[in-house]
């Protein structure tokens, strides 16, 4: 480690004290070309990814949904059918990989515990008054604290956009800070929710401020919006992540969410994945998909490789 | 003044209510013209269209669908000239246009004719009613072009089905021209989509796709092709048509068997008062 990384690194961690030195640096970040963004973003969507290869990226991105359901109509029933589906995706092909975790609200969590007991599948619970964060902050931690109690060990929680949108830097740092610190052992994704932040300078900047205070990932959306996750969105979250690995040597997860129901769509985060931050992130533990109906898809499309007949919606479970 | 260039016409795929080339970019040359050479994947993308208009078709009410039918009559009428023009003999076209009109008629009689309210021993009341199967690929007779079409697709959708064509591939120019009828006649995109090519590399995909209900095997004129299809086609249970007789007389009384095989029959038991 050079003299150099080391005062950059104890630099950063000062940044959370002054809401001057916040905002110095988030808008000393250089501004996102955004034709560029677009443009790199779409090339990287025209690779063409078959057979053996295509297999492969299948698999990893089974293994990467996080399985989500977030409806006022979720029942315990609905969500034990989703949690049982993530343990064994396709229950005709025993080679098929689990999912990597089932996401649900936070009242869901326990009925999801129990069936996921003892199996590597993560379990999710958005908190913080998803989606919206609209509510005081203790309410938020309490939510957060409930769904660690309840068992689940990865929290989705939402940035209070108002306040990021004001310019109020200071105020989400410090809820993102108290909200890890509600986490405990759970690892914290940070939903940006970047169809309200407008432009690509913003998701920059709120991508920096949401590793600056200690999410272990980011996340594009809630899919409570209509603008969800988009393959320039997420190319900057990219560069974000692996900009702030070389300035600090952590690492943090990117999961783009809500609108990706192809497997075509996935494979093609997959390549920008690889060709923006590398192989160190191609894996669950780094890289995610928020989504429910593309894991049918991705199970339709398995099911055409190993078969070789094309696989049709009635075999697969609705939810 | 300079002579003027005439435009000319590039024959393309009807897939969704659009019309597409083939997303493998193949043509091959036929009837003087460009055609499109469909694949395995334009195959998959029609089921897919296919599929997703079911919903809106065997959901609009049989009057509806009759409506649209005669309408398909009422265009094709007025471009009776330009199927004339290639090469489609004037009575084909008369006999194409009143076989629409027939099975119009069909569309709020079906259920009359073959459901209905069933004699049963108990305190029900029991009625039987029919009901579309779904996704329905058919693969159309080589001649004639235009009638033999218009008599395999009037059928298959009158009842609420959807369908993927594989039209004649010596004579594919009635075929899409027949689809731009169809285009402009209210049928919803995708109740009716159509491939050009070699049925060898489209018809296969289509027998083994799960996502489709049924199978009309009418222009397959290779017995052994044929055989392979319904093979392929028992892995879920396909409905089958299977092929026409050489000789099959296209101009006479269409008979419903087209109609009836494609259907699945719904029984409902409804206790009765006291």
């Amino acid at each position: 480690m050079t003299a150099t990384a080391t005062s950059a690194r104890s630099d950063l961690s000062e940044l959370g004290r002054s809401e001057t030195a916040l905002r110095t640096f988030l808008h000393g970040l250089p501004g996102v070309d955004q034709v560029g963004a677009e443009q790199r973003a779409a090339q990287l969507g025209t690779r063409s990814i078959k057979t053996t290869a295509k297999a492969q990226a299948i698999d990893l991105a089974i293994r990467m949904v996080d399985l989500t359901t977030l409806e006022g109509a979720d029942t315990p029933g609905k969500v034990r059918a989703l949690a049982a589906k993530a343990l064994r995706p396709d229950p005709a092909d025993p080679s098929c990989p689990h999912v990597g975790a089932v996401c649900v609200y936070p009242a869901m969590v326990p009925y999801v515990a129990e069936v996921l007991k003892g199996s590597k599948v993560h379990l999710a619970s958005v908190a913080t008054a998803f989606p919206s964060g609209q509510a005081p902050l203790d309410v938020k931690l309490a939510d957060t604290r409930a769904a660690v109690e309840a068992g689940a060990d990865e929290i989705d929680m939402v940035i209070n956009r108002s306040a990021f949108l004001a310019g109020r830097y200071k105020e989400v740092y410090d809820e993102i800070v108290a909200t890890k610190e509600a986490c405990g052992d759970a690892h914290l994704k940070v939903i940006l929710e970047t169809g309200e932040l407008a432009t690509y300078d913003n998701v920059r900047r709120a991508s920096w401020l949401a590793m600056l205070a200690g999410g272990d990932f980011i996340k594009t959306s809630t899919g409570k919006v209509p603008v969800a996750a988009t393959p320039p969105v997420t190319l900057v979250m990219l560069e974000a992540v692996r900009d702030f690995r070389a300035a600090t040597g952590r690492q943090v997860g990117v999961k783009p969410a809500g609108g990706i129901r192809t497997t075509k769509d996935a494979i093609k985060y997959l390549v920008m994945v690889n060709e923006t931050v590398g192989p160190d992130w191609l894996d669950p533990d780094w890289f995610r998909f928020g989504a429910s109906s593309l894991l049918n898809d991705l199970l339709m499309q398995r099911t055409k490789l190993t078969t070789g007949v094309y696989a049709g919606p009635d075999y697969f479970t609705l939810d | 003044m300079s002579e003027r260039v005439a435009v000319r016409k590039t024959y393309k795929l009807y897939i969704g209510g659009k019309f597409p080339r083939s997303e493998s970019g193949r043509s091959y040359i036929v009837q003087d013209a460009n055609v499109a050479l469909s694949s395995r994947k334009d195959a998959r993308d029609a089921v897919v269209a296919a599929r997703a208009a079911v919903k809106g078709w065997a959901g609009a009410t049989a009057y509806n669908r009759g409506q649209v039918l005669y309408r398909v009559a009422e265009m094709l009428e007025g471009r009776r000239e330009q199927f004339v023009a290639l090469g489609v003999p004037g009575e084909e076209v008369d006999a194409a246009i009143d076989r629409w009109v027939w099975y119009a008629g069909w569309s709020d009689k079906l259920a009359q004719v073959y459901g209905g309210a069933n004699p049963v021993a108990g305190p029900y009341f029991n009625i039987s009613a029919p009901e579309p199967t779904g996704v329905v690929a058919v693969v159309a007779p080589e001649r004639p072009a235009l009638l033999g079409l218009v008599s395999v697709i009037a059928p298959a959708i009158v009842s609420g089905n959807t369908v993927v064509v594989a039209a004649s591939p010596a004579e594919p120019l009635a075929a899409i021209t027949l689809a731009e009828v169809l285009a402009t006649s209210d049928l919803p995109g995708g109740v009716v989509n159509l491939l050009t090519g070699k049925i060898s590399e489209t018809v296969p995909t289509l027998a083994a796709h799960m996502d489709v209900n049924a199978i009309d095997l009418t222009g397959v004129a290779d017995a052994g092709l044929a055989a392979e299809l319904e093979i392929k086609a028992a892995e879920n249970l396909k409905r089958v048509l299977r092929p026409a007789p050489a000789d099959h007389d296209w101009f006479a009384d269409p008979g419903v068997t087209r109609m009836t095989t494609l259907l699945e029959t719904k029984t409902v038991w409804h206790p009765k008062g006291v």
